[in-house]
C-alpha cells in the first residue's frame, strides 16, 4: 500500500440511458495524504465521478482503484477505505442524531461498544454530542453538514470525499470546518473536495483537477496552476485623491475612482517598480488587494473556452 | 495489492461477522422505525381487526351460525391474522424502502461495504418483524372473543413466516420500482386487498358457485389462508396443505433471487 495512490482512475466513461456522455474517459490520480480539489461547473461530471467511486453510479467502462484495490474485484475492501459526504442531506430527518451515526458504523461492520465509542468520538469532534438524542430535523443547516461529516468518518476511512461540504453554511462554520478538515488531512486522511467556493479550494488544497464537459481540462498542483496566470490585477487604495493619471509605463494603470487605481502586473514584472514610480509621483498607497480571486479567474477561463488548457491559461491573463 | 495485506479483514469468519453486524443494524433500524411511528403501524391494524371481530364475528356472525363446521368467529380469526400480516409486511418494506430512496438515506447503505444480499435480508427481516408484531397484537385481541388453540405449530408458524417473507419481498420489489408515493399504494389497493378479501378469509370456498370457486384456486392467498387455518383447526377445505407450503416457499425463493438480481442491476437505485 505505501506506493499505491489513494485514488487511481483510468479511462473512466459514463454514458447515461438516453445517450448523454457524462464522463468521456477520464484519467485521474490522487496521491496518499493529498488534499485534492476536483472543480468544475454544474453538470461537468464531478458528482458522476464521485458517484462511480462510491458505487452510486454504474460506470460504462474504465477502472477505479482505491489504495490499489479495484472497486469491482475488491468491492467491500475498497469501500471500507472511503468515507463520503454528499452534496445534499441524505439522512432520515426523523432519526436521532446518535442513531444515524451509530447505524452507519454498523453498516461498516462495527457493532456494539465499538460503534458507540466511534459515534461518541466523532459527534464530540464535530460539536454534536449534546444533540445526540435529538431528531435530525431539529438541527440547523450547519449542524446537518457536520452530522454528515461525522457519519462519513465513523469507520475512520483513509480517503474522505466531500461533495460541496460547506454549501449554505455561514462563514464562521465554514472556517471551523476548514480547520477540522486540515486537521484530518494532517493526521493522514487523504481528502478529495469538490466545491463552488474557489477560495476554499485555494486555501485548503495542494493539488487540483478541473473537469468540464466530462473531460479533465487541467490536473496539476495548486501552486503551479496559480503561477500560470500571466497577469494579475491589483487594486490600490490611495491615501489622497489624484486629479491626473500618473505615467507608470510599461505598467497598465486605470483610475477607477479619484483615490483608487487598478494596475495590471504581468508575470516577470517587478512590483517594487510600481511603488517606486508612484512614490516619485508623490502618490501614497494606503492599501492593496487582488482584484479577483486568482483561482476563480483561471477557473472561468478553463471552463468557458474550447481550446487547450495552455491557451486557456493565457486567456485568463 | 490483496486486501488482507492492507490490514482489511478478509477471512470468512471476519467477513461473516461484519455482514452479520450490518444485518443486525439494518434490522434494528427497521424495527425502530415502525415502533417510532406506532400510531401509523401498530394501532390501525388493531382497530381494524377489533371492528372485524365485533361486526363480522360478534354481531353478524351470530346470525351466520357455523362455517365449515366451526363458529363463524372462530372460522375468520386465522384469515384475519393472515390478512393483517400480508398487509403490514408488504406496507412496511415498500414504505420504508421507498422513503429511504426518496430521502436518499439509502445512499448511506449503498456506499457501505454491505452486500446486496445482506441489505435485502435486513429490509425483509424488518417487514417480517412488523408482520409478526401485528399478528401477535391481532391474536391477543382474538383471544378476547374465542379460545385460541393450535392444531399444528409447525404449519401455523411456518406459513406465518413464509407469508410475511413473501409479501415483504413483494413490498421490496414495489419499493425498488416506485418513483413516487402513489406507486407504493397502487398494488395494495388494487391487487392485495381484493385478493385478500376473495382469499377465503370470510367464507369457505365450497360456498362459491362453479366458476367463482374455480377462479378462486388461482388466487395464491387462498392457499396461505387455508393452510394457516389448518394450523389452527386441522381444517383446510380441499386445499392441499403440503403443496401450498412448498409452493409458497418456492415463491419466496423466486422473489428473493428476483429482488437480488434487480439490486445487482441497480434497478431504481443506481444510475
Amino acid at each position: 500500500m505505501p506506493n499505491q495512490p489513494a485514488l487511481r482512475i483510468e479511462g473512466l466513461k459514463k454514458v447515461y440511458a438516453g445517450g448523454f456522455e457524462a464522463l468521456k474517459g477520464i484519467d485521474l490520480q490522487v496521491e496518499q495524504g493529498d488534499f485534492f480539489a476536483l472543480l468544475g461547473p454544474n453538470g461537468a461530471g464531478k458528482s458522476t465521478t464521485i458517484g462511480v467511486i462510491c458505487s452510486l453510479v454504474v460506470k460504462s467502462s474504465g477502472s477505479v482503484e482505491i489504495f490499489g484495490l479495484d472497486i469491482d474485484r475488491h468491492f467491500a475492501a475498497a469501500k471500507r477505505m472511503i468515507g463520503v459526504v454528499p452534496q445534499e442531506f441524505n439522512f432520515s430527518i426523523f432519526e436521532r442524531v446518535g442513531d444515524i451515526v451509530e447505524t452507519q458504523a454498523g453498516f461498516y461492520g462495527l457493532g456494539g461498544v465499538r460503534a458507540r465509542q466511534q459515534t461518541q468520538k466523532y459527534l464530540r469532534k464535530l460539536g454534536l454530542w449534546d444533540k445526540r438524542n435529538e431528531q435530525a430535523r431539529h438541527l440547523s443547516g450547519g449542524m446537518k453538514r457536520r452530522l454528515m461529516i461525522a457519519r462519513a468518518l465513523v469507520h475512520e476511512p483513509r480517503l474522505l470525499i466531500l461533495d460541496e461540504p460547506t454549501a449554505g453554511v455561514d462563514i464562521e462554520i465554514r472556517r471551523s470546518m476548514w480547520a477540522f478538515l486540515r486537521e484530518m488531512n494532517e493526521a493522514g486522511t487523504t481528502i478529495i473536495l469538490t466545491t463552488h467556493y474557489l477560495e476554499e479550494a485555494e486555501s485548503l488544497c495542494r493539488n487540483i483537477a478541473i473537469i468540464d464537459h466530462g473531460e479533465i481540462v487541467e490536473n496539476t498542483s495548486m501552486r503551479s496552476l496559480l503561477q500560470q496566470l500571466s497577469t494579475e490585477t491589483l487594486v490600490l487604495d490611495l491615501a489622497e485623491p489624484i486629479q491626473e493619471m500618473p505615467d507608470l509605463l510599461p505598467f497598465k494603470v486605470r483610475r477607477v475612482e479619484s483615490a483608487c487605481l487598478e494596475v495590471d502586473i504581468a508575470r516577470g514584472q517587478n512590483l517594487n517598480e510600481v511603488f517606486a514610480r508612484l512614490d516619485s509621483a508623490g502618490i501614497r498607497v494606503r492599501s492593496m488587494r487582488n482584484k479577483s480571486n486568482r483561482l476563480e479567474q483561471l477557473f472561468v477561463a478553463l471552463t468557458q473556452s474550447e481550446g487547450s488548457a495552455e491557451s486557456l491559461v493565457h486567456a485568463a491573463g | 495489492m490483496p486486501p488482507d495485506e492492507m490490514g482489511i479483514p478478509t477471512s470468512r469468519r471476519a467477513v461473516f461477522e461484519a455482514n452479520f453486524v450490518a444485518f443486525r443494524t439494518l434490522l434494528i433500524k427497521e424495527i425502530r422505525r415502525f415502533l417510532r411511528i406506532w400510531p401509523q403501524t401498530l394501532i390501525p391494524p388493531a382497530i381494524s381487526m377489533a371492528l372485524y371481530f365485533a361486526i363480522f364475528g360478534a354481531i353478524i356472525g351470530r346470525r351466520i351460525g357455523q362455517m365449515a363446521g366451526f363458529d363463524y368467529m372462530e372460522f375468520i380469526v386465522p384469515g384475519l391474522i393472515m390478512m393483517s400480516v400480508i398487509t403490514n409486511a408488504y406496507a412496511n418494506v415498500s414504505a420504508s424502502f421507498f422513503s429511504a430512496k426518496f430521502q436518499r438515506s439509502i445512499e448511506a447503505l449503498l456506499v457501505s461495504p454491505t452486500p446486496n444480499s445482506v441489505m435485502l435480508a435486513g429490509f425483509i427481516a424488518g417487514g417480517v418483524a412488523r408482520g409478526l408484531a401485528v399478528a401477535a397484537i391481532v391474536t391477543v385481541m382474538a383471544a378476547f372473543f374465542i379460545e385460541i388453540r393450535i392444531h399444528n405449530w409447525f404449519v401455523t408458524l411456518g406459513m406465518l413466516l413464509l407469508t410475511a417473507t413473501l409479501f415483504s419481498l413483494g413490498g421490496f420489489i414495489n419499493g425498488l420500482f416506485a418513483d413516487k408515493f402513489d406507486d407504493i399504494s397502487i398494488i395494495p389497493a388494487f391487487v392485495l386487498t381484493p385478493l385478500t378479501y376473495l382469499g377465503g378469509v370470510f367464507y369457505a370456498l365450497d360456498l362459491l358457485p362453479g366458476i367463482w370457486r374455480t377462479l378462486s384456486y388461482f388466487n395464491p392467498i387462498v392457499y396461505m389462508v387455508a393452510s394457516f387455518r389448518y394450523g389452527f383447526f386441522g381444517y383446510s377445505g380441499d386445499v392441499p396443505v403440503a403443496i401450498s407450503f412448498f409452493a409458497v416457499a418456492a415463491f419466496v425463493v423466486v422473489f428473493w433471487f428476483l429482488s437480488l438480481w434487480l439490486l445487482q442491476r441497480g434497478t431504481g437505485l443506481r444510475t
